[in-house]
């Protein structure tokens, strides 16, 4: 069976997606953990080029890997978790996960054996035609067919603006702030106070 | 490709739009209230929630009609849940006054919070789509996790709010991954066309897999067995207005969404749906049934009963027959009656440095208020479905229901499960009513306003039992 050029970028990148998806909750250091998300990131980038939508693949590595996986660097750096506090119990734990996982993933095997899945039904999709673009396309429905869900995502962004400085704004009594108002107000007699000195005596 | 799109049509979804504005408004202009003026907030807020029912009692005899390209449906079912979704927002609003006040969370952010989280509610019981039904299910979660930790100095309320957040966000993710395969296999994201897929879909083992993705993000939301863990914590834990709320309007959403996918989306899948949600209703009617037994604190308490009440709202769910999906929704919206009255009462004897969340708090109460007292019994017997409050009528629909559907076993679970549920509501009224308080006697203290909504809201578990059809005539034209 001749090996397609879609087959030899998609098995490389799936593989390296699985493999770092494990690393994300293996490795023992969080930092370790937030790059092997940022590996993760990129393989389903591919993974999206593959099935051409590619202002998706592009959108995830500006957005995820450029800005949010950063920032969630930071915190992990400026958190300082101690995670060996967090694993402990966890070789004592590990037998029972080791059941619940291969029970389940046998369920899970015997309910959707492959031949069960049905998979032939369903075609491979078509290839899009020369100079389909992806963008243009998502550009189209966006703002029309899809305005009611992009008024609600958006509604949801405020909520979660909302929801961040409710919950972390904190007004300390005591802390020392300059208010430029009252510096540009203030007058001569504000500050100096001319005191009459009395001479003093000499006896 | 030809651009083929016109402007949808507003009309309907004016509710919501003058909700979301109401809310931007008094996000605002709460700014400019100090403490001494949030009762500004308070009433901008309830006057939002008028403005929107009158907006939707506007539309209540309207055609069913879909807008914005099927992503929004206003059928009757979508007006009348909403209408009783904002009028329990507004009675939550009433009794939590005084609560917020004495917690140090009387702030801007709790009523514009409560507010998008009605406009989930409200987006999720008209969705139509994939999309804008996990939108609204979104945003009405997040809110909810907000405000669960809003009291940002008490652990425990982090602690819930955290739990949820977490547990709700891997629920949300079965629910993507089961909606991604049915996207997969249908190629539409639409209900209407996913219905019409399903009518000629042959059930293939990758099909199963989607269902039982679906249904177990749905049972999560819903909080139903096995997916109930978060519920006592986080009910517990909140802060008893939030509480209040947890407990009432999202149920509606909830059974919107299992009308919106299982019914409108998938009815000719129902073989395959009806033994796994027979499943969820039998451990949840059992284990909120015998669990909440063994609690001392009366929100736990009312936790495990919601967890019971949902069961037997699976049961008219699961029958499959347009007469089960009516008792359901009658359930619903009496549950949600009696969740307010329950948790309200809580609130109003609640006050600085005094819970009032442990069923002893009660002890006495007979003596102190004897009318709040009356009060309670009739949410306590509501409850247990003693005739002729509303609760029986609603369990005895949702039973009939099962029944016609041909599963007696579990229609005889569900009667066991009522009469072991009925000891710890009457417990409740025993200590009310025969024991000794511990402490010094403390009279109920609630504002009037918040005492008016509460004589109302429970003297209704009295009225609707006694005249069941104006509700269960509504229920029908809901669906049908």
């Amino acid at each position: 069976m001749p090996i397609s050029p879609e087959a030899l970028i998609f098995y490389p990148a799936a593989a390296m997606l699985i493999c770092a998806a494990l690393a994300v909750i293996m490795v023992r250091n969080p930092v370790h953990a937030a790059l092997s998300l940022v590996v993760c990131f990129f393989a389903s980038a591919v993974l999206w080029m593959l099935l051409e939508a590619e202002f998706l693949g592009i959108a995830l590595v500006l957005v995820y890997v450029g800005a949010v996986m950063v920032l969630f660097l930071f915190v992990v750096m400026m958190l300082d978790i101690n995670v060996a506090v967090l694993r402990e119990g966890f070789v004592r734990r590990a037998p029972f996960a080791a059941l619940a996982a291969i029970i389940m993933t046998g369920l899970l095997v015997w309910a959707v054996w492959f031949e069960r899945l049905g998979l032939p039904e369903f075609a491979k999709p078509a290839l899009r035609p020369e100079g389909y673009s992806n963008t243009t396309e998502i550009g189209k429905v966006m703002y029309t067919e899809y305005v009611y869900p992009f008024e609600i995502a958006s509604v949801i962004l405020l909520v979660g603006i909302v929801a961040a400085i409710a919950l972390t704004l904190r007004r300390r009594g005591g802390t020392k702030h300059q208010d430029p108002a009252q510096q540009v107000k203030v007058r001569r007699e504000d500050r100096i106070r001319l005191v009459k000195v009395e001479a003093e005596k000499n006896h | 490709m030809e651009m083929t799109f016109s402007t949808p049509d507003m009309w309907p979804v004016l509710p919501e739009i003058f909700l979301l504005g109401m809310a931007c408004i008094i996000l605002i202009a709460d700014l400019f209230f100090d403490e001494s003026r949030r009762i500004w907030t308070h009433w901008l807020t309830l006057g939002a929630l008028a403005g929107t029912a009158w907006l939707l009692g506007g539309q209540m005899g309207d055609p069913a009609v879909t807008t914005f390209g099927g992503m929004y449906v206003a059928d009757t079912m979508a007006r009348v849940l909403k209408l009783v979704a904002v009028a329990a927002t507004a009675v939550v609003l009433i009794y939590s006054q005084d609560y917020l006040k004495s917690r140090e969370i009387y702030q801007g952010e709790y009523y514009v919070l409560m507010l998008t989280a009605l406009l989930g509610i409200m987006v999720m019981i008209s969705g139509s789509n994939f999309v804008s039904l996990y939108l609204g299910l979104e945003l009405q979660s997040l809110s909810i996790y907000a405000l669960v930790a809003l009291r940002r100095n008490d652990g425990v309320a982090s602690e819930a709010g955290m739990k949820y957040f977490v547990l709700g966000a891997f629920a949300s993710g079965l629910l993507l991954y089961g909606m991604s395969l049915l996207y997969g296999m249908s190629g539409t994201l639409d209900i209407a066309e996913l219905a019409r897929w399903t009518a000629s879909a042959d059930l293939n083992a990758g099909l199963v897999m989607a269902l039982g993705f679906v249904v177990a993000g749905l049972a999560f939301k819903l909080g139903a067995v096995p997916f109930h863990m978060w519920i006592p914590d986080v009910y517990d834990g909140a802060p008893t207005a939030v509480t209040v709320f947890i407990g009432s309007a999202p149920k509606l959403a909830s059974f919107a969404l299992f009308m919106r996918l299982l019914v409108d989306g998938m009815q000719d899948l129902h073989d395959a749906w009806q033994p796994l949600l027979a499943g969820l209703a039998l451990l949840s009617m059992g284990i909120g049934a015998i669990v909440a037994i063994a609690q001392s604190s009366l929100k736990r308490m009312l936790a495990y009963s919601t967890i019971s009440h949902v069961g037997f709202l699976l049961l008219g769910i699961l029958a499959g027959t347009e007469q089960g999906y009516q008792a359901a929704m009658y359930y619903a919206i009496t549950y949600v009656i009696m969740a307010t009255a329950g948790f309200g009462m809580i609130l109003l004897l609640a006050r600085a440095g005094f819970e009032a969340d442990r069923i002893d708090d009660f002890a006495g109460l007979n003596r102190r208020s004897p009318w709040f007292a009356l009060m309670m019994l009739f949410v306590m017997f509501g409850m247990a479905g003693v005739p002729p409050f509303v609760g029986f009528y609603a369990k005895f629909a949702v039973i009939w229901a099962a029944l016609d559907a041909g599963y007696l076993w579990l229609a005889v679970a569900a009667v066991i499960f009522s009469v072991v549920s009925a000891y710890y509501y009457l417990r409740v009224v025993k200590v009310m009513y025969f024991d000794e308080p511990a402490g010094e006697l403390l009279r109920l203290q609630a504002a009037a306003d918040a005492r008016t909504v509460m004589s109302v809201n429970a003297g209704l578990i009295l009225l609707l039992g006694v005249f069941p059809g104006t509700l269960m005539s509504l229920c029908v034209a809901a669906i049908g």
